[in-house]
């Protein structure tokens, strides 16, 4: 009733509209709605295509959880013993990242603040360019530039007996998600209205001070989500990390050993396990597990977020 | 509304042009030789050991019969097999037998029984780096090196000094476990046992002699086609004092190579038309000269196929 009440009122508001805008308007709105509400929808869609096929293994009675996320061995095609370990790949995936984000975010905020505040223009244009060509890269050849030259260089800097190890995956990882910390960064920092670098440098801040205390303060988020991307990134990350890291089912002990990750094992193995197979299931559980380990980040950033804020 | 619609336009044309010109390009070459058959297109799918002979294999079949196109691609022997039983693929190139649960899930899914063909015959090689001084293992060193639980983790418990290296450590190279040379080590030298965690399980024959070759501590295993200056090939004894035999065409002839193996084509059902024709190919003389020039056995060199 109200509805149509509305719809009422509406035509009355708006007669002088002829009726063919008043109909454009309403399906625009509707197409925008919707493709709004499909990210919602993919990523549920997703989610449950995966954990359809993950679920007859999950609630099998042969598989155990336990097993699963704590164990070292990885033995899915064993003869006579089959272990589905994933604790090395899991280690393997969150050292490989954590090392790429030790050098992605202080490069690629550090990059971000230069070419926000600091560059002129001319520089700014060159370096954007640059930085989206360094992202234009696909990761095949990030990877065998990993398998070719990183690794040789590593081998020769430090000794280690093989160049394909943590180290490698990590630098490689770095290189690739610099530039979507920097470009997204970027535009956080350029979001700050130019009133509070006024008011800053009106009230006698150094550049450092106003950057510090001012800047990163306000573009707290937008940095955070640049930082977030970049993890992103690197977990999700496949090819490179498959011919960069050695594929070792190992828990690393230094940054010269070799590791799998958790996106390598699936992208290796996915092929030759016969469709709905329990080795199968057991990828695509794996797959659900990557799956709640970015989700868990995301949703302990933006509460960090929150913390932040209300402090 | 105007402007973008006359932007739009020549793009279109052009997109047209382009598909035009595919189509075109296409036809051109069906048409080379007027009346030739319609193309036919084979995939031919699986083992790595396999997949340099298989190249040339399809390269050369080309002048045989220009109407068929052999597809070749890697991913090891169980990815091969894998495509068999969903039925994608026509030719499977494996350097192990076909499981016997892996051919019922193949008739299950496709109704059609997979048959297999021995094509030549290979060794099994174990490399170690130009550098290392070991120059031959027995098979149960072998396995106390790569398996779970194995009680060889240095060169020098082998007694083995390799010169200008402190960590003596050994670094494990291994295959993946498509991989149908994984399997056949598994079960030839480690008695399907385990392999030990840790190693590094590359994704191909090539990459594996790679980093063996770039890495003094390193061994790994792969057929003997893949051989380079590089690296050394072992001679193997099947039982610690027993005498070593290197990997070689006589060796894998006469069976005192203890890990020869067979190279297979398989096919789902009895092949027909072009593939039938193509693997008749492959077992005559022409076919078998290949096999050998890329460093494998070949039949007729070998005694009868079990």
């Amino acid at each position: 009733m109200t509805h149509a009440h509305g719809k009422e009122t509406l035509k009355r508001a708006r007669a002088s509209r002829p009726a063919w805008a008043i109909v454009g308007e309403k399906l625009l709105e509707t197409a925008i709605r919707v493709s709004g509400m499909s990210a919602i929808v993919f990523v549920l869609a997703i989610f449950i295509f995966v954990f359809r096929e993950a679920a007859p293994v999950l609630f099998s009675e042969r598989f155990d959880l336990g097993q699963f996320l704590f164990d070292t061995a990885w033995y899915p095609t064993s003869a006579n013993n089959v272990r589905y370990g994933t604790l090395a790949l899991t280690v393997g995936s969150i050292a490989v990242t954590a090392l790429a984000m030790l050098f992605a975010v202080p490069f690629g905020l550090g990059g971000a603040i230069y070419i926000s505040e600091f560059c002129g223009p001319r520089w700014r244009e060159i370096l954007k360019v640059v930085i989206e060509l360094l992202s234009a890269i696909p990761s095949v050849v990030w990877g065998f530039i990993g398998l070719t030259v990183m690794s040789k260089l590593i081998v020769q800097l430090t000794n280690a007996p093989v160049g394909v190890n943590v180290l490698n995956g990590g630098i490689i990882l770095a290189l690739m998600s610099v530039p979507i910390v920097v470009s997204i960064g970027e535009d956080a920092l350029k979001a700050v209205p130019d009133s509070y670098r006024e008011a800053g440098l009106a009230m006698g801040a150094t550049r450092w001070q106003l950057i510090c205390r001012v800047l990163l303060p306000a573009a707290r988020n937008g940095l955070l989500a640049a930082v977030l991307l970049g993890v992103g990134r690197a977990v999700g990350e496949t090819m490179a990390v498959l011919m960069a890291t050695g594929h070792a089912v190992t828990i690393p002990h230094g940054l010269l050993d070799s590791v799998r990750t958790l996106t390598a094992n699936i992208a290796a193995e996915l092929g030759e396990a016969p469709a709905g197979s329990e080795h199968y299931r057991v990828l695509f559980l794996t797959g659900l597990l990557l799956f709640c380990i970015s989700f868990a980040v995301n949703i302990s950033a933006d509460l960090a977020i929150r913390g932040l804020r209300r402090k | 509304m105007r402007a973008p619609r006359m932007v739009k336009r020549p793009l279109g044309a052009l997109a047209v042009v382009a598909a035009m010109a595919v189509v075109a390009s296409c036809r051109g070459g069906g048409g080379e030789k007027p009346g030739a058959a319609p193309r036919t297109i084979l995939q031919n799918k699986g083992s790595d050991t396999m997949v340099n002979v298989a190249q040339v294999w399809a390269e050369k079949y080309r002048e045989v019969d220009p109407s068929v196109e052999i597809e070749v691609s890697g991913g090891g022997s169980g990815v091969g097999i894998a495509a068999l039983i969903r039925g994608t693929v026509e030719l499977v190139n494996s350097s192990r037998d076909m499981k016997p649960e892996e051919i019922e899930q193949a008739k299950k899914n496709t109704g059609k029984t997979p048959k297999g063909f021995v094509v030549g015959f290979d060794a099994l090689a174990v490399y170690v780096n130009k550098g290392n001084p070991l120059s031959e293992i027995a098979l149960e060193q072998l396995a106390e090196i790569y398996k779970e639980g194995g009680t060889l983790t240095r060169w020098s418990q082998l007694g083995v000094k390799i010169p200008g290296v402190q960590d003596d450590t050994i670094v494990l190279v291994s295959r993946q476990s498509s991989s149908g040379t994984y399997e056949f080590f598994r079960e030839h030298v480690l008695g399907k046992q385990d392999f030990r965690l840790g190693s590094r399980d590359l994704n191909g024959s090539k990459e594996v002699v790679e980093l063996v070759g770039s890495t003094p501590t390193a061994i790994g295993y792969s057929g003997m086609g893949y051989a380079t200056p590089a690296i050394k090939m072992l001679a193997l004894a099947s039982k610690p004092g027993a005498a070593a035999v290197a990997p070689s065409a006589a060796a894998v002839k006469d069976k005192s190579y203890p890990l020869a193996r067979s190279l297979h084509i398989y096919t789902l059902g009895d092949p027909e038309g072009p593939a039938k024709r193509y693997i008749d190919w492959i077992l005559s003389p022409a076919g078998q000269q290949i096999v050998q020039e890329s460093g494998y056995v070949p039949l007729s060199a070998a005694p009868a196929a079990d």
